[in-house]
């Protein structure tokens, strides 16, 4: 006779206490990545923090729908893109003024700089090249912003940054090489 | 793989997140540098404005704490000392009606005696009058006494001088028969 295994099968509390014990773990490895995405994109920490708790409220809503087809960061992603998108959409048709006034000047942006061990030379240097970059990103359309800045900010991959925004390999490449020729042509300006 | 396992083999891994710009379309390394630097200022951005924001609620929540260690403490305060006051006053209130207990006793047993005293005194005014009155009575049995043989005597007197005189005879005869 064959001895079987007696699995018991998992009550929902356990269930739900399981699932609540993930999300919060991604939670908390998750949030500053998609913050920093969202105050890079916006320039308003404010606002940044508002979208952050939307996009984890609407993922702990829809958390139980999040099959495991992508990584959890290329979800969240994607989700944060959207409220980014419905953000600037609104703000084109109401808010546009508020929005404006809350967000970051290039330039104040460009004033964050960790000190490390470089010379002053070397840090205004920087600093100015940070200026310049702020610049060229804030000229760039929302697509090429968002795409250069997973790619450049966030390090991920072109078929996460594919998979984030629902656009094909070939587009995000396109989208990535019009946007650094627009840095490029930022910083060869002015060098 | 579950979502958990997913999660966990993507935070280990870290190959989703290449630590160094090594893009092939960055050839030049003025664009490279810039764009290092360029992510090293959204980090540090980002990091600042984060630990301002989680400072921001801690502090929120800890003012909060305050706020409500405040009030519970006032609440306690409060509470005992309109304790305190609602002890004395009903003290105060026992103390009272105590007070007013021996005084509506005092002024009871105050009547009683009043009335004890008014009630010997109307016995004793009772036993007067019994005596007064018991020692008038024999005087007044005699007064009636005598009244009522001076009345019959004058009765007796009066009947027997008014005897009509068509009696007489008879009574003559009475006498005759009498005497005989």
């Amino acid at each position: 006779m064959a001895a079987g295994i007696a699995v018991k099968p998992m009550s929902a509390q356990a269930a739900q206490e399981i699932a609540a014990r993930e999300f919060a773990s991604i939670v908390e490895s998750h949030r500053p990545q998609i913050f920093r995405f969202l105050l890079a994109s916006l320039r308003d920490v404010d606002l940044a923090e508002t979208l952050t708790q939307e996009c984890f409220l609407k993922a702990h809503r829809n958390w139980s729908h999040f099959r495991g087809d992508s990584s959890a960061m290329t979800w969240l992603m994607r989700i944060a893109i959207n409220l980014q998108k419905d953000h600037w959409r609104n703000r084109r048709l109401q808010f546009w003024r508020h929005t404006q006034a809350n967000a970051v000047g290039v330039d104040e942006a460009g004033e964050w700089l960790p000190n490390g061990e470089r010379s002053a030379e070397q840090q205004i240097l920087a600093r100015e090249q940070v200026g310049q970059v702020w610049k060229a990103v804030e000229n760039l359309s929302q697509r090429q912003r968002t795409v250069f800045l997973l790619r450049y900010v966030e390090e991920q991959e072109l078929s996460e940054i594919a998979q984030a925004t629902g656009l094909s390999e070939g587009t995000v490449k396109a989208h990535l090489s019009r946007a650094l020729a627009k840095v490029r042509a930022e910083l060869r300006g002015t060098r | 793989m579950s979502k958990s396992d997913k999660f966990r083999s993507d935070r280990l891994a870290g190959k989703s997140f290449p630590s160094e710009i090594d893009d092939p379309i960055v050839a030049d390394p003025i664009m490279s540098g810039a764009l290092k630097h360029f992510k090293a200022s959204v980090d540090a951005w980002s990091a600042s404005a984060y630990s301002r924001q989680k400072s921001a609620v801690r502090a929120a929540q800890h003012s909060w704490r305050l706020a409500a260690s405040w009030a519970l403490g006032c609440l306690l305060v409060a509470g005992s000392l309109a304790g305190g006051l609602y002890e004395r006053r009903q003290r105060q209130e026992a103390v009272r009606a105590a007070e007013i207990k021996a005084e509506t006793q005092k002024a009871a047993q105050k009547i009683d005696l009043a009335r004890a005293a008014e009630a010997e005194q109307h016995l004793s005014l009772t036993r007067v009058a019994t005596n007064i009155a018991t020692s008038r009575q024999p005087r007044a049995v005699k007064r009636a006494a005598n009244s009522d043989e001076d009345l019959l005597a004058t009765v007796d007197n009066d009947v027997s001088r008014q005897v009509p005189a068509a009696m007489e005879p008879l009574a003559q005869m009475i006498d005759g028969n009498g005497t005989n």
